[in-house]
């Protein structure tokens, strides 16, 4: 179990990490989502003791990261968001070099690198250097470093960032295999890919945690109506009249043309009955409805909604003055 | 640090500067044994280390240019931070992997004076304590070239701001005896020192208080006997300049005298090295 509490990182005037706490169980995926240079891989290096942190505490099964880090970092595998990988190395003298660091000795190192390589799929590279390499491969000898001394948590920082489809399929699939056997923290900025792979979301944003729950929960937790569109041919005052006694419509925005167009946004959780009544009261009527389209509320609404639209202007500058 | 030492080994195996390092080394101890033992016919084999040792200041510079600054590069450092193993173990294992590169040409030309000795008469001890003092006067050299490979990620920058450091190093003894003897000379010297210092303790430990205090507090010592007595500053810059000579201090060996004082010196000046540059990469967890 890692328990993070209060943690603050500031590089001179900028705060990067805002008193952000929380607690991570056994056996989860979790995702830290946010845009660039909202403060996820600053969080994951001092989860991971390779930065400091300003305030706050990180503790990895009670051990903390900077009073005991020996301890502590023995139960963490981390890939950074480049692989920290030595080129001149082939994958099998590099992964007995980070194994034999890990304090991995004889038959014990032998077969727990035979074992990552099997569960990362790079057997048939191993003798050839890192240096030649697809992106693909460099980013599985990566996972598999983090994978060796069998650590409880895995911790992994955009680990699709620059793949090509194909090769983010296959570490996403990965990613879910190991979720089986170990806890695994992994960031993206990618709603699409956590809503996927995780099953709790942290919502990282400015340097501050603003959500943390599992993906489904943070759809119920805003209030964000669902909209269903319509063209049809009847005015704005008609639709008025059709939709005055329907319940759950909680605003319209009307655009008159040759055809009306509305977008009505519902409080309802169940869109398709709303619809349906909608289409009825037309019928009734007798106006057409020309076209009728759903739109439900997503993780990106929620993560648009949570993280603000300006966010990612300031992110870029904030990113920058860190660098 | 096992684990470092034997994988920078590896390493040290595959790259170029490696036999760069030595083959200068073996070359120019060759060129000065021709030279003295053999065109000279002189039975001193010290007296070819004294030549050889100006060639530290190209090889030291190409053989620990790379050490820490291209893991800052490659980013492999963020490995080495969250593995679990300590930052001096880190330093401590690459730094005797440089030594164990530095040993194997150092162990050929130990041969040398056995050779020699085939044909004529050589005093081996002092031979031999020279082959010593001279493993440990690069070892302190490649503790500085360390440090400085520390300071940055560029490797070019790191070999040149070494061969300068190295240089000016070998060349203190002379270039003292150019500089002001004056107590007001010294002052000055003194002061450039002192904000050079500063400016080091400010960029290691990010603490603007730290450096200026320190700084401050040493400057107030310097005018404080200059006013009080001034005749204690004296000729301070040359003796100085020649004390932290490593090169000049070599000299006690070649001239058949084993120096205590100055293998404490070089001991010294390894520990300290290493001490700053575990800190220069414990400053870049804390920055």
């Amino acid at each position: 179990m890692i328990s993070v509490e209060g943690l603050t990182k500031c590089y001179g005037d900028i705060v990067a990490v805002d008193n952000v706490s929380f607690q991570i169980e056994e056996g989860h995926v979790y995702g830290l989502l946010g845009p660039n240079g909202a403060g996820k891989t600053t969080i994951m290096n001092i989860m991971t003791g390779c930065l400091s942190a300003t305030e706050g505490s990180v503790r990895i099964y009670g051990h903390d990261i900077f009073e005991e880090a020996n301890e502590a970092k023995r139960l963490i595998g981390y890939l950074p968001e480049q692989p920290p990988l030595y080129m001149t190395d082939t994958p099998l003298e590099y992964l007995k070099f980070v194994g034999e660091a890990k304090g991995l000795r004889g038959a014990k190192l032998k077969g727990q690198i035979d074992e990552v390589i099997h569960k990362t799929k790079i057997g048939h590279v191993k003798g050839r250097p890192i240096s030649s390499l697809s992106k693909g491969y460099k980013q599985r000898v990566g996972i598999a470093q983090a994978l060796l001394g069998n650590p409880k948590v895995i911790i992994l920082d955009e680990p699709t960032v620059g793949l090509d489809p194909i090769q983010i399929v296959e570490i996403r699939d990965l990613i879910k295999e190991l979720g089986r056997s170990h806890t695994v923290i992994f960031s993206s900025h990618i709603l699409s890919e956590v809503q996927a792979i995780c099953d709790q979301v942290l919502i990282i944003s400015k340097g501050k945690l603003i959500a943390f729950d599992e993906p489904k929960n943070l759809e119920k937790l805003l209030l964000a109506p669902n909209e269903i569109l319509i063209t049809t041919d009847a005015r704005e005052k008609e639709i008025k009249d059709i939709l005055a006694d329907m319940d759950h419509i909680v605003d319209m925005d009307i655009e008159e043309g040759d055809y009306t167009v509305a977008h009505i946004k519902i409080d309802h959780e169940d869109i398709y009955e709303v619809s349906r009544q909608i289409f009825f009261g037309f019928a009734h009527k007798g106006k057409a409805l020309v076209e009728m389209s759903l739109k439900k509320t997503d993780l990106e609404d929620i993560f648009i909604e949570l993280t603000g639209g300006s966010e990612s202007q300031e992110a870029t500058e904030r990113e920058e003055v860190k660098q | 640090m096992i684990a470092v030492l034997k994988h920078e080994l590896r390493m040290y195996f595959y790259s170029l500067t490696t036999y760069v390092f030595g083959a200068l080394l073996l070359a120019f101890v060759g060129v000065g044994a021709v030279l003295y033992n053999i065109q000279a016919a002189v039975s001193n084999f010290e007296f070819v280390l004294n030549f050889g040792s100006l060639i530290f200041v190209i090889i030291v510079p190409i053989l620990t240019m790379r050490v820490i600054a291209e893991e800052r590069k490659q980013k492999t450092d963020q490995l080495l931070y969250s593995l679990p193993i300590t930052t001096s173990q880190v330093v401590i294992g690459k730094y005797l992997a440089l030594l164990l590169i530095y040993l194997i040409p150092l162990c050929l030309i130990s041969i040398y004076p056995l050779i020699f000795a085939q044909f004529g008469e050589v005093y081996l001890p002092t031979a031999y304590g020279s082959i010593l003092a001279f493993f440990i006067m690069g070892s302190a050299l490649i503790a500085i070239g360390v440090f400085i490979s520390s300071l940055t990620e560029n490797q070019g920058f790191a070999a040149g701001i070494g061969i300068a450091i190295i240089l000016l190093n070998y060349y203190s003894v002379r270039l003292s005896e150019y500089v002001s003897s004056k107590a007001r000379g010294s002052v000055i010297a003194m002061v450039i020192l002192i904000v050079l210092l500063g400016a080091i303790i400010k960029y290691l430990t990010k603490n603007n208080h730290v450096a200026y205090g320190v700084s401050a507090l040493l400057m107030a010592g310097v005018v404080i006997t200059y006013w009080v007595d001034s005749s204690k500053l004296e000729g301070l810059l040359p003796h100085i300049m020649r004390k932290l000579s490593l090169f000049e201090r070599f000299n006690a060996f070649v001239n058949g005298v084993f120096d205590m004082t100055a293998i404490v010196y070089y001991l010294t000046v390894i520990l300290f090295f290493l001490f700053l540059s575990v800190q220069s990469l414990e400053k870049r967890r804390y920055n």
